[in-house]
């Protein structure tokens, strides 16, 4: 624990090790390799490197159509082109087909930092999630991105792979092995249960960690497969702590809190706080500066935290 | 060249799918008649000479490819894979009916035959280009081709593909254009003017071919010639009529959307020889 790194770069190595041991792997991007870190696949593996050109729709549909000849295509971008400006070629000829596409973008959330709003993807967990038949992964630190590339990649079907821009301390060593749609339970708590996802994994641990020492104990869960989300832990954690806060480096609209609540309130309803974007835009700043206005800092979650818990209570 | 022979084939072939094209959406009541009949010729042609496929075995690694990204002529695509055997025809009375495997736009995972789900309009040429880049990758002996609208040409994508095929010199890829020159809101040229197609595909690279849509020699001179072309795609673009073999329908932009009723179905049929 503690290096930090981006999960594009864990990303992109990882492309090189699939390409390596699975011909079939073929890397789609649109004009931004050496952003998406899909540059070193297509130096290792120039005829399997399809470069589209800034033709984001262009790109999913062609992805689309090299899966049914039978290629398993990772189609990269920023995560704010490749949800957002393709959307439909995703949802119609990807996602309605069923093809076995994966998804991988890059930039995701505020710690994009200083290309802005424009560029910092606040929706896409929201508009991958409804669409019926795709797996949507969000990993917290390179390790899991690792693991979750080459699941994604024996996994039948579309896939959307969530990933950061921002080097962010990493939580898991080489030896963990995360299985698509299984929460991971990383501490156990009685108080109440953060459940977290991406960045805000680690996130979470350090709140725990604050909460610790002041005498409470929270559980920790971390969400890295969106959907099929793991309805059977959520629920136990809701028996169990009676307090729930998500976090999420995401709109809490749609996103981790849309999906945990979903099940909550079917099953067991319980008081909830939500960590991320409140229905606002993103804007230029450091990813420092960002993650404390947008309220995604440790102890915003602290404070979330000792919230649910005077819920519950009252 | 085609015999005799071969073009009285194919032209039994093509009454018989548009027979069934009509058949078909009197049932449902409701359905794409106009752009359906209008692309009749070119899929007779296609899946009753050109193609390598087998009903039997649809997936079959090698077959050639057929996609058609202008998804609302499902019928189109119906009545040649019924016509051909991918499923019994009495099926086509089921178009657009609940459970049916041929539902109101193309959707792969329940019509055997069917290459790609489509309906959205712009995105099949992309589609046709992921396939034929594969092929060009694993130096498969398949062709693939691909039927667009002049109104779906409206459609930005169709122009960011068109880069893709010309880029990656496509030479295996054969794309039609099915020029018609009607979409729902009325003439092309009044909704949205598209000068000069030919122009505007030479321009972006492709090795261009302007036929009539209806005529079966034509259409193997220009499959002929586009492979024979190498090192870049081939357009052929076909001068088409809307509606073509149902009198009252043809050159009627109204027919676009709308099914005929069991009375104008059967003048319809009647006419076709049925």
């Amino acid at each position: 624990m503690g290096d930090r790194v981006a999960t594009r770069d864990a990303y992109g190595k990882a492309l090189i090790k699939l390409g390596e041991i699975n011909p079939k792997i073929v890397v789609l991007d649109a004009d931004l390799s050496k952003s998406t870190k899909t540059d070193g696949f297509s130096k290792k593996f120039p005829e399997r490197f399809i470069q589209m050109g800034i033709a984001e729709a262009d790109m999913m549909a062609t992805a689309g159509g090299l899966a049914t000849a039978g290629k398993i295509p990772f189609a990269s971008s920023f995560a704010v082109f490749a949800t957002g400006r393709a959307y439909d070629q995703i949802r119609n000829t990807i996602g309605y087909s069923g093809l076995n596409v994966k998804i991988a973008a890059t930039h995701a959330g505020v710690t994009v930092g200083a290309d802005g709003g424009s560029h910092q993807s606040i929706e896409d967990i929201a508009l991958m999630r409804v669409i019926p038949g795709m797996t949507v992964l969000n990993p917290a630190d390179a390790a899991e991105t690792e693991k979750l590339v080459f699941a994604a990649a024996e996994h039948q079907g579309p896939v959307y792979i969530r990933l950061g821009r921002e080097p962010m301390p990493t939580v898991f060593d080489e030896n963990y092995q995360p299985v698509i749609g299984k929460a991971v339970r990383l501490r156990e708590g009685k108080a109440a249960t953060i459940i977290a996802t991406g960045i805000m994994v680690e996130r979470a641990l350090l709140a725990a960690d604050i909460l610790n020492q002041k005498g409470t104990s929270v559980r920790v869960i971390n969400i890295h497969t969106i959907k099929p989300i793991d309805s059977a832990e959520i629920i136990k954690a809701a028996w169990e702590t009676g307090a729930i806060v998500t976090a999420e480096e995401h709109s809490v609209i749609g996103g981790l809190a849309g999906a945990v609540a979903e099940v909550v309130v079917q099953n067991r309803p319980v008081p909830m706080e939500f960590i991320g974007i409140k229905d606002r835009f993103g804007q230029s700043g450091t990813p420092a500066q960002l993650l404390e206005e947008y309220g995604l800092n440790p102890e915003h979650i602290v404070a979330a935290v000792e919230k649910v818990i005077a819920r519950k209570d009252s | 060249m085609l015999t005799q022979a071969q073009i009285e084939e194919l032209k039994e072939r093509a009454r018989h799918m548009r027979g069934h094209i009509i058949r078909m959406l009197a049932a449902a009541k409701s359905g794409h008649p106009g752009g359906s009949l209008s692309g009749v010729d070119l899929l007779a042609y296609l899946y009753f000479y050109k193609m390598n496929i087998d009903p039997q075995n649809p997936k079959m690694p090698d077959r050639d490819r057929f996609i058609l990204s202008k998804g609302h002529a499902g019928p189109l695509l119906y009545s040649a894979l019924a016509e051909k055997g991918f499923f019994d025809k009495d099926l086509v009375c089921t178009l657009r009916q609940f459970n049916s495997i041929l539902q109101g736009h193309p959707d792969m995972k329940r019509t055997p035959g069917v290459e790609i789900s489509s309906g959205s309009l712009g995105q099949g040429l992309s589609v046709a280009n992921g396939i034929a880049i594969a092929g060009k990758m694993d130096q498969r002996p398949y062709r693939v081709y691909v039927l667009i609208g002049d109104g779906e040409s409206q459609e930005g994508q169709i122009w960011e593909a068109a880069m893709t095929s010309v880029h990656y010199k496509l030479d295996n890829l054969t794309a039609f254009l099915d020029y018609n020159h009607l979409q729902i809101d009325g003439a092309i040229e009044d909704v949205k003017s598209f000068t000069d197609p030919r122009a505007r595909f030479e321009a972006f690279g492709w090795h261009v071919i302007e036929i009539n849509g209806h005529c079966f020699n034509e259409i193997d001179n220009a499959v002929t010639e586009a492979e024979s072309t190498k090192g870049k795609p081939t357009m052929v673009i076909m001068n088409t009529i809307k509606g073509k073999g149902c009198d009252f329908m043809e050159n009627q932009a109204g027919w676009h959307g709308k099914a005929p009723s069991a009375e104008e179905a059967e003048q319809a049929l009647k006419e076709l020889g049925f």
